[in-house]
């Protein structure tokens, strides 16, 4: 049957349709709606979980795989770095039942930390990678994965990156699934990892390697095509802005679809008779390296050109702009159109959203700390949009959990400064805990701060254990926050609703000077999971134009008209905050 | 042939609908099409920008600049973000109403939108202008300007797509109980840029 399906959604589909009996993973930008749609479309035979982080959910799958079930592991590119402890073993173990491990890449980047590619990942823990360049070629390529992975005994890499994971496209997709019955675990010294065994299977590994690069070097999605003297290699995405800025100019072009193990022979086909390949594609010159490899291998006189020789941009996403303009240096094809200069444009970042509880937080501990030197080390999530003025309340951020040791470290080095750590609920759940047990039992002296609003706002409002709820639609006992940290020895701990400033200002005071770990814990749920109350409005006699509201709290909702404050209703979410900081008592709302 | 839209606003204000109901609108008549979405950080207020395409050979999911016969302004500096993937002879449809970015508020800008309504007449071939406010309050919802706007995109007939075709979209992606009030929405929009061509005629 024909369906519109993103990316994402063609991905879950594709191993639905594969049989897959068990999905676990992280959300992460743009992985989240692969794991969504399985659950959406879960007929009831797949195990479906949000695992508290990708760790987990990787170990999770080992362990399904183990037992001969078909498991896909989702995750963004980054969320790998967090699984790399179980990868780098698992590729040494092997597996029973397909393990398809999907790390999506976000080139530019557009919701993440870096630039990482996964391809090198997958050169590092010597796992193939299949590197889709569509939406369509996605959902095929997924059930080639399972093949592969359980032909091989061998995890596999699945990497699209943010075009493909967040397009959309029309695709004709199967009616029927395989059906597959795991046989369960069955003992055997394989299963243990040893230096012994590690050693033998590293052998192993480096003999299966070339082989499956010879196999795949006639694989359906690895292809040669056009001809010529000067050739284009790509992948991915970029292989349809290649195609796309081509048009009908002719030049043989590689379409390398397993980037790991690299198809030799079916690269040493494309190369020969070139003089010169121009190599396009994103984050690193993965397929570059490896061609430059080859010639040196092979003494072939070809220049391979890309960004590791200047021609293509080291950074950022390619565009078909982009590689017009490469392609207009290297085969003479018309240059891109200029564009014409546009006038000036308001500045338009993402906001935390109007009604938002963070911004009460972040208010309430700025005013609790006026006028006393403090830092605010931030974490992932909306919540590192406190960033921005004029809350101006995330000082540093670096990676998932990092905000509670961050500030630890900071603390030993200036114990004179109060140091506080911001970290979601979400968060605290994947990687906050053990900063906090770090924190008690090295003495640190910090006030964590937990933004409890009941969700995984950022990636789309999935669940996690403080909400009860699960994947498979069962209810769960909640996870405690409060008792996690009292259980870990945190002397100091309130629970207070941002939303009532003047209580949240005195919590926050109480625990700032609490000797030790402390923590604050604001509860108020995320406006996306909860009903919004009477819009606030501004009655303008009162109001002297004083720009507080504005300056102070930067919500959306409320901007100048003539002189004096307006609240937009359509976006106003009735939280009261304006009305709390507004000196005339301008802000009305219904009591 | 080849159909190109972008539809350009502020996180929040329905561009990923819009777009689906086109490129439903389009299956259903046998076409393949394309779209690629803002999903992310920048959904928080941000600048979103939807990416259309109907046709057969097209490999970027993503408009090439100077291609979109049509772009779709959910706010009026947010169309002119856009303009440079309009085509000449590339018609722009816009909402009236700014949005003012906290950074302007902060930063005493007097952005209100008016200020690019000369720029878009200039470099659209036809620019129709859609009073979103007026729209919304016929159809007693603040939530239906994504499918009033496209309505008049309809009207001008850029998207090789009828009224019936998009109303068959909206019965399909939209939620029951909201499927009347939409069709409401994209006949009130198609109105408004039926009246704005016809005066301009």
């Amino acid at each position: 049957m024909k369906k519109f399906l993103m990316g994402n959604e063609a991905i879950a589909m594709g191993a639905i349709h594969a049989g897959v009996n068990l999905v676990c993973g992280y959300p992460g930008t743009p992985s989240t709606e692969i794991l969504e749609t399985v659950a959406k479309n879960n007929d009831g035979s797949i195990y479906v979980e949000w695992s508290v982080n990708e760790k987990a959910a990787m170990e999770v799958a080992a362990g399904a795989s183990y037992s001969g079930a078909r498991t896909l592991v989702t995750m963004k590119q980054v969320g790998l770095n967090v699984a790399s402890d179980p990868l780098m073993s698992l590729a040494y173990v092997g597996v029973k039942g397909g393990m398809v491990i999907v790390s999506a890449d976000d080139p530019g980047p557009i919701s993440s930390q870096t630039e990482q590619d996964t391809r090198h990942f997958a050169q590092f823990s010597k796992l193939p990678v299949f590197d889709p360049s569509s939406p369509e070629e996605a959902y095929a390529m997924i059930g080639d994965a399972f093949a592969l992975s359980e032909e091989y005994g061998t995890p596999v890499l699945f990497r699209p990156t943010t075009r493909v994971c967040h397009g959309c496209a029309s695709m004709e997709i199967a009616d029927t699934k395989t059906v597959n019955k795991p046989e369960g675990f069955i003992k055997d010294a394989k299963w243990t990892i040893f230096p012994r065994l590690s050693y033998q299977n590293h052998l192993k590994i480096e003999e299966r390697n070339p082989a499956m690069g010879e196999k795949l070097s006639s694989y359906r999605f690895n292809t040669i095509t056009g001809g010529g003297t000067k050739g284009i290699a790509t992948g991915g995405i970029s292989y349809e802005y290649t195609k796309e800025a081509l048009g009908d100019c002719n030049a043989k072009l590689l379409k390398v679809s397993t980037p790991h193990p690299f198809p030799e022979k079916l690269a040493l086909a494309f190369l020969n008779g070139l003089t010169e390949v121009m190599v396009i594609e994103e984050l690193d010159p993965v397929i570059e390296r490896e061609l430059i490899f080859l010639c040196g291998k092979h003494h072939l006189n070809v220049a391979i050109r890309g960004k590791l020789s200047g021609d293509v941009q080291q950074a950022g996403e390619n565009t078909v702009e982009s590689v017009k303009a490469v392609l207009h240096n290297y085969l003479g094809l018309p240059a891109p159109e200029k564009d014409e200069p546009l006038p000036p444009l308001p500045v338009r970042p993402p906001v935390l959203c109007a009604g938002c509880p963070h911004r009460a937080s972040f208010y309430a501990v700025k005013q609790a700390m006026k006028g006393q030197k403090a830092v605010f080390a931030g974490d992932i999530g909306c919540y590192t949009l406190g960033n921005a003025m004029p809350l101006d309340m995330v000082d540093t951020c670096l990676c998932m959990g990092a905000d509670i040791t961050i500030a630890q470290g900071m603390q030993h080095i200036e114990p004179d400064v109060k140091h506080f750590s911001f970290i979601g609920d979400s968060t605290f759940f994947a990687s906050g805990i053990t900063g906090v047990v770090n924190a008690v039992y090295n003495e640190s002296d910090i006030t964590l701060i937990v933004l409890d609003n009941s969700t995984t706002a950022m990636t789309g409002h999935q669940p996690h254990p403080g909400t009860g709820r699960t994947m498979m639609g069962n209810i769960t006992e909640k996870v405690s926050i409060p008792a996690i940290l009292t259980a870990v020895g945190v002397k100091e701990v309130s629970v207070v609703n941002p939303f009532h400033l003047a209580e949240a200002v005195e919590a926050v005071k109480k625990a700032a000077t609490h000797k030790g770990v402390s923590a604050v814990i604001f509860q108020s749920p995320c406006i996306a999971v909860s009903k919004p109350s009477s819009a606030y409005w501004v009655d303008s006699e009162q109001c002297a134009g004083c720009k507080k509201c504005i300056n102070e709290i930067g919500c959306p909702a409320v901007s100048m008209d003539g002189g004096k404050a307006f609240i937009e209703p359509s976006l106003c979410f009735g939280c009261s905050l304006c009305a709390q900081v507004c000196p005339c008592g301008a802000m009305k709302g219904v009591q | 042939m080849t159909v190109n839209c972008i539809l350009s606003g502020v996180g929040g204000q329905g561009t990923v609908l819009a777009s689906k109901l086109i490129a439903q609108a389009a299956m259903d008549k046998g076409q393949n099409a394309r779209t690629a979405e803002t999903i992310g950080m920048a959904q928080r207020g941000g600048c979103v920008v939807s990416h259309v395409r109907i046709g057969d050979e097209i490999h970027s999911p993503m408009i090439p600049k100077h291609s979109a016969d049509v772009i779709i302004g959910f706010e009026p500096a947010e169309a002119v973000r856009c303009l440079p993937y309009l085509k000449k002879g590339g018609v722009a449809v816009v909402s009236r109403k700014a949005i003012r970015p906290v950074t302007a508020s902060l930063g005493n800008s007097a952005y209100n939108g008016s200020e690019m309504m000369p720029y878009l007449q200039k470099e659209a071939a036809k620019l129709i202008v859609v009073d979103g406010d007026k729209i919304c309050k016929a159809c007693g919802s603040a939530k239906v300007l994504n499918v009033a706007l496209l309505g008049a995109a309809c009207a001008s007939g850029m998207l090789g797509l009828s009224m019936e075709e998009l109303k068959t979209a909206i019965s399909k992606r939209v939620k029951p109980q909201f499927i009347e009030l939409n069709t409401k929405a994209l006949e009130e929009g198609a109105k408004a840029a039926e009246i704005m061509q016809q005066c301009e005629e």
